[in-house]
Order: structure tokens, then sequence, then C-alpha cells
């Protein structure tokens, strides 16, 4: 089926034939044609932004917590510079995103034309793959193909960039059609016979762990499903990284918490002192592996990933296994359930004494104070008072996202939404605009930093515009905590340039937004305080003042390994908190 | 609290294991920026790239041959070729130095200047390596020499002291030998 319509229409077709309800965005010069059509169709919503860091983000949350490919549509030149923090950030986190990008007329591609930049140039290197579309007949293969790459395989951002002439256009429109790409397939399925491998090593294994990441999550509630009833059939611990919070619920027994710089001391220590790590959808960061010569150094390495360049990238593996997480796990559990051998229990059971001994050195122990606010208390009351409801969790980057990650406990996949690879602070608040458009009943809270946040604050508006009743909750320390965290461990306690002078009043702000502020400021207040943000169906931006010198522990220094790891005072045990050596424990 | 510790807080580099030397023929879409996204892959990355050989090769599919020759680590090419084939437009990479036996040729123009004897020299020298002359004047030749990267090396380093003026090189292409295609 083919109708005649100009380059834009194409677009919004492809758009509602990709099934796309949302589309994040900010018009300009070069994409007034696609604007325009737009604004003649009822399908898809467009959310308009502040910023367009803020769309991409905002697409990223949607994608995030609902599994669909997030939509962009921004203009040339400034516009599509601006998305790309937010692309760059979609890339290392793998977020299926298309960014439609206008350009100027294909005659004037070269020439420094008003508003015009080499957005597929720029963007090359921050994205899965990107177009320029210099014909209109290549248009609507291109979107569709653009949506299919963005989804398929490790996902990721795909740009399409659009002059105006081509969008002005007329062509023949077809819809999308399965189809094979020529040259991009990516490989879903695991080798059987390695597979089978990597359940005779886990039959075999004494200290086995899973170390899963945000691919699990990736691949869908159902391999989150599978990863679920096989660490149950096999009784081994489970960590995991920062991005795959979620994937395996936080309240089970078998959970040891996150793993990496600010991990838990067992789940790291687990790592460390593992003989089979059954690594699944993680790539290996730097974040999680420390010191890369004494990364667990006598484990034998399973590595599941759709991705054959995380194979070997940072740390050779024993057992490489190409393919979807959702499909090895499959394999893995129909194979662990066929096979009779057994593991040995008894080796499991000294394995997890060991595992218990490290547990109840409480590594995430703090000093709680009846005078001031530490911020782990926050999150823990934050927790408490919303986990029996249906909330969405976003961060911004620094200490409050660790303190999230390591004090907000996940029952279920896509329910944690923050910038792992990349970073970004200012990812938060544009991030719940996109969560609470796809999820317009639940409860979305961006737990912020009074720094992070103040990057994409405008996108306050956003969510004034369209009725968003989202919580910005802010572990106010008044520094870039993490930054100060830096300079107090590693740089002599010289704060240079760390601390937030001249900081707004976040209630009065929220206010100006059209939003409802709350400041607290004592934790006998807590309580009452978050509940009444709870309680208001409006934005609020949640003013939490925090104990400013709290630091996030346990931390594994730079180059250290993983059981050279830091702890806070109160985790630390009689006998080692007398010097300050003994807090570097060996 | 104080950690006595000059590193950053990145991990400290890896130990470097042997550098070898590899020849990929990378078959990709003959579309417009793909030779640039191979490129930024090498310079984004950090990887080496020794010579590079482009041209389309099989014109109604559309179809590019890029041969490549780069060095690092085992590791290191193993990434190479593994980010090469996620590239969309690039079908397939296969790896000439363990692919099996196969040629690598290059080819180059030599333009050597110069009178008498060494005029002579030259010539008698181009006519061992088999290197042909495509143009002469009466105090110049250029050279035309076909074979391996070593070969031409020494015929270049030859012609230095007989007057050599500048050469122009393709880069190796290579393909593997007997019967079977890439």
């Amino acid at each position: 089926m083919s109708t005649e319509m100009t380059g834009a229409e194409m677009v919004m077709a492809a758009l509602a034939d990709q099934g796309v309800e949302h589309i994040f965005g900010y018009p300009g010069g070069a994409v007034l044609p696609i604007y325009d059509a737009l604004f003649q169709q009822q399908k898809v919503k467009h959310i308009l932004v502040r910023h367009e860091q803020g769309a991409v983000h905002a697409a990223e949350g949607y994608a995030r917590s609902t599994g669909k490919v997030g939509c962009v549509l921004v203009t040339s030149g400034p516009g599509a510079t601006n998305a790309v923090t937010g692309l760059t950030d979609a890339l290392m986190d793998s977020i299926p995103i298309v960014c439609l990008t206008g350009q100027v007329p294909t005659h004037l591609i070269g020439n420094d034309a008003f508003q015009e930049c080499d957005t597929v140039g720029i963007t090359r290197p921050c994205t899965k793959h990107n177009y320029l579309v210099k014909n209109v007949a290549d248009l609507p293969r291109v979107l569709h193909e653009a949506f299919h790459i963005a989804k398929s395989g490790r996902p990721g951002p795909v740009v399409v960039d659009i002059p105006k002439d081509i969008q002005f256009a007329k062509g023949k429109y077809s819809r999308p059609r399965d189809f094979q790409h020529r040259g991009y397939r990516p490989k879903v399925k695991g080798d059987l016979d390695r597979i089978k491998s990597a359940i005779g090593l886990m039959q075999h294994a004494k200290r086995p762990l899973f170390y899963t990441g945000g691919g699990v999550v990736n691949s869908g509630p159902e391999a989150c499903q599978l990863l679920r009833e096989l660490v149950k059939l096999t009784g081994f611990p489970i960590t995991s990284t920062l991005m795959g919070l979620g994937a395996f619920p936080a309240s089970d027994p078998q959970w040891i918490g996150m793993l990496g710089m600010h991990g838990t001391l067992e789940a790291n220590f687990a790592m460390h002192d593992c003989d089979l790590m059954i690594c699944v959808g993680a790539r290996f960061d730097d974040r999680i592996t420390g010191r890369l010569d004494a990364f667990s150094p006598g484990s034998k390495k399973i590595h599941v990933d759709i991705d054959p360049s995380s194979i070997n990238k940072n740390v050779k593996v024993d057992l490489p296994i190409i393919g979807d997480c959702g499909h090895v796990l499959e394999d893995m559990v129909r194979l662990w359930r066929s096979t009779a051998r057994e593991p040995d229990k008894h080796a499991l059971a000294t394995w997890w004494k060991q595992i218990d001994k490290w547990r109840a050195r409480k590594s995430l122990a703090y000093r709680s104070s009846n005078e001031v606010i530490k911020p782990q208390y926050a999150i823990q009351r934050l927790y408490e008072l919303t986990k029996s409801r249906d909330t969405y969790i976003t961060t911004e980057v620094g200490q409050h996202q660790m303190w999230a990650a390591q004090f907000y406990r996940f029952e279920e996949p896509n329910r944690w939404m923050t910038s792992g690879g990349l970073g970004t602070m200012g990812y938060g608040l544009p991030a719940a605009v996109g969560v609470q458009l796809a999820h317009a009943g639940s409860l979305v809270i961006d737990i912020a930093g009074e720094a992070s946040v103040l990057m994409t604050m405008q996108e306050m508006s956003t969510a004034a515009q369209y009725r968003l009743p989202i919580k910005i909750f802010i572990l106010n320390n008044k520094y870039m905590g993490m930054v100060r965290q830096w300079q107090e461990l590693l740089h002599g306690g010289r704060y240079a340039e760390s601390y937030m002078d001249a900081l707004p009043d976040f209630v009065k702000l929220a206010e100006a937004y059209h939003a409802v502020g709350i400041r607290c400021e004592r934790p006998g207040d807590l309580d009452a305080a978050i509940k009444e943000m709870i309680a208001v169906n409006k934005a609020v931006i949640f003013d939490c003042v925090v104990d400013p010198a709290e630091n996030c522990f346990p931390m594994i220094p730079s180059g250290r390994a993983h059981n050279e790891v830091l702890l806070g005072d109160s985790a630390l045990s009689p006998d080692d908190a007398v010097t300050e050596e003994g807090k570097v424990m060996v | 609290m104080s950690v006595t510790t000059t590193s950053t807080h990145y991990p400290a580099a890896t130990v470097s294991q042997q550098v070898e030397t590899h020849t990929l023929s990378v078959l990709v879409d003959n579309e417009p920026g793909v030779l640039a996204r191979v490129i930024g892959l090498f310079s984004g990355r950090g990887y080496n790239i020794d010579s590079l050989t482009v041209s389309e090769t099989e014109h109604e599919r559309h179809l590019s041959r890029i041969t490549i020759v780069t060095s690092g680590t085992p590791m290191v090419i193993e990434q190479i070729k593994n980010q090469l084939d996620r590239l969309v437009p690039v079908h397939r990479v296969i790896d000439m130095t363990v692919a099996g036996p196969h040629l690598e040729r290059e080819l180059a123009m030599v333009k050597v200047r110069g009178k008498g004897e060494h005029r002579m020299e030259a010539l008698r020298l181009a006519d061992a390596f088999r290197a042909r002359v495509i143009d002469a004047s009466t105090e110049s030749f250029v050279f035309e020499i076909t074979g391996a990267s070593d070969k031409i090396e020494s015929f270049i380093a030859l012609m230095l002291p007989l007057g050599l003026v500048e050469v122009s090189r393709t880069g190796v292409v290579a393909i593997a030998r007997g019967p079977e295609g890439m």
C-alpha cells in the first residue's frame, strides 16, 4: 500500500504506524513543515519541552519505563547540538531513541547556512546509527529502519536528519514491512553448546555469583522473570550494576546488593572471591571492575551479552555467549531443569556463610542524627512511604544517585531511571517528565541533588504545561556532593568550586513554576512532609535540607581492587575504627 | 579521612601485551558517510590505522571493500573487529591475517630524477624489481611497481640515493588464496 504525500506527512504517518503516542520536541525553522503536519493530525501527541536536551532525556525516561522507543523532534543547528548530550546518554545506557532533526535545504548543506550544522557528522559517534535523507523516496524506508535499529539488538539512539526541502517534497509513502536489513542482523539466540558448557560450570561451581546489568532490563520483563527463576533454581547469590536494579527483587534473601564503586561490601567481596562469575547483560565497566589486574582473580567468567564488542573489552572472559539475555536465560533455565546433576550444596552453604559474614558488617550503615537529616535516612523514609505505591524513580547524578541506588529497594524492572554510563547531571527531571507521561496515574519521583537539578530546571515549565504531578525530591547539601567527597578524600579537602553558592529558594522557585514547594530541615518533620508531597496532585519541588558533610560509602577508591573498599565510620567494626589506616581495609 | 593515592578516579592503564599487525577486509554498503564511520571509530577509540584502501567492488549491490592494516594487542584487534562489525552498513569483517593464506599487494608510483649513471642504475634496478616505466623525460622517470609492502619499501630505499622525488602508494589490498570468496 502506498499513498502520495509530502515528506513531512510521511514523518507523521511513519510515527503513527510505528505506534508512537508521544513525541518530545521543540520547533524551529528547519522543522516547520513537520510541525505543520503534526498540527493536522491526532494520533501523535507532541510534548513541548524547554530545551532539546530535556526532550531526549524525557524520551529516555519514557522509553526506559515502558520498553518502547522514545521519540524526539528538534530543529537543525542548535536544536541538534543541544540534543547531543541526551543522545550520548542514550548510547551509553542502550536506550532506544529515534531523534528526528530538521536540516537546512539540501542545496544549502555545506554552505554555513543559518542554523546549519553537520548533524550526521556531529552525531555519528553518539548514535547507534544515523541518516541524512537526501531523497524523499528514501524517507519511509529510513524512518522504519530507524525504529528497527533503535529497538533491536543492543538498543540505542538513531538520528534521522531531514532537510527542509525533503519535508516539502512529495513522494510515495509505504508502511513498515517485515524486512531483513542487508547488513544489520543482530544475533539473539545464544550458541547452545556454549550454554550447555555454562550450565556445566554452574553445576560444578563452589563459589558462584550472578552479576547482572541493564541488558536484562532491556531484554524485557520476560528476561527478568527468567533471571528470577534461574537464580531461585540455582540458589546462587546475585548482585547487579546500577543499570540492572529491579531485574531481581531487592527484598529477596539471595540479593546481595549493588556492586561497584559504591556497592555493598558483600557484593564486591563476593565478586573478588567467587570461583564462577555469571555475567548477564553487564559490560565490566570501570565503575564495576576497579583495578583490572586485581579484578576477581580466581574466577571463571561467563559473559552473556547481545553485543559482541562488549566481550573481552575490559576483562578477558572464559565463556562468552552472544545473544539476547532473555533467549539465553530461557535456554539456561530449561537446561538446568533437565540436567539431573545437583550443584555442590555443601560448598554453596559455605559460600553463603561467608557472604553472610560480610553482610553482617552492614556496609551501608551510617550515623543517624536527630538534629540534621541524613541523606540516607531521607531515602529510607521516602522508600518506606512510597514502597506500597505504584512508584517510578529517576535520579540526577552524584551522591544522591548512589544513595538512591543503595537505599531505595527496587522490586520490579523499569522502575528505576538513572544516567549510568554518561553520568549526566540534569537527567532526572526531564526523565521524570517522560515517565509521568507514560504512566499518568503513577507516583514519579526524581531523587535529585540541588546542583544537578538546576541544570535542567526549566523542564518544570513542561511539567506545569502538561499538568504532570512529578515530585522533585532534592537532597540539598549545598555542594556538588560527589565532587566535594572526592576533593575531601583525594585532593586534601580543597573544595575548588564545589560549593553551590547563591542557590535559589526552591520553595519560591516551585511556586514560580506553578508547582508546590516544600522545605524540610529536621528529621522529625520528614515523614509528614513526604506524605504531604505524595498527597499533592501537582508537581512538587521538595527541598530536603541534609547534612552537608555526609559522604557516600562504601567506596572503592580509584585504582583499587574490590577488597580494598573504604567504609564509613559507623560501618567499621570496633577494632578497625581506631586508626585512619583501619578505614582502608585490605 | 584521607587516602594517599595519586591516581585519578579512573583505573590505571593495563600492562600492554604484544602488539600485532593484522590486515582486515571489510565489506560495506557504499553509502555516504560509511568511510567516516570507519575512520571515526578508529580515531574515537584510539586504534591505529597503518594503511587503508577503499573502492566499490560490486557495483550492482553497491558494496565497497575496505582493506585496513592495523596494529594492536590481541584484545584490541578483537575489539576492532567487533566494533567494525557493529556498524550498521558493515556486512562482513574478515581478519585476513588469521583467516588463512592470503595475498597482499600494493601499487606505488615512484618518481626519480637524475642523469647519467644514476639514471641507468635506476632503470636497471626497476627492471630487477619488475617495475614499469610509465612516464619518462630526459631527466626523470615515473616507475609503477606492484608487490607486497616490503618489496615496495626496498625499491623506494634503493631509489633514494638515485634521485627519488616523490612516491604515491595505494595502501594494501588483500585477497584470500583458493576458490572461496569473502
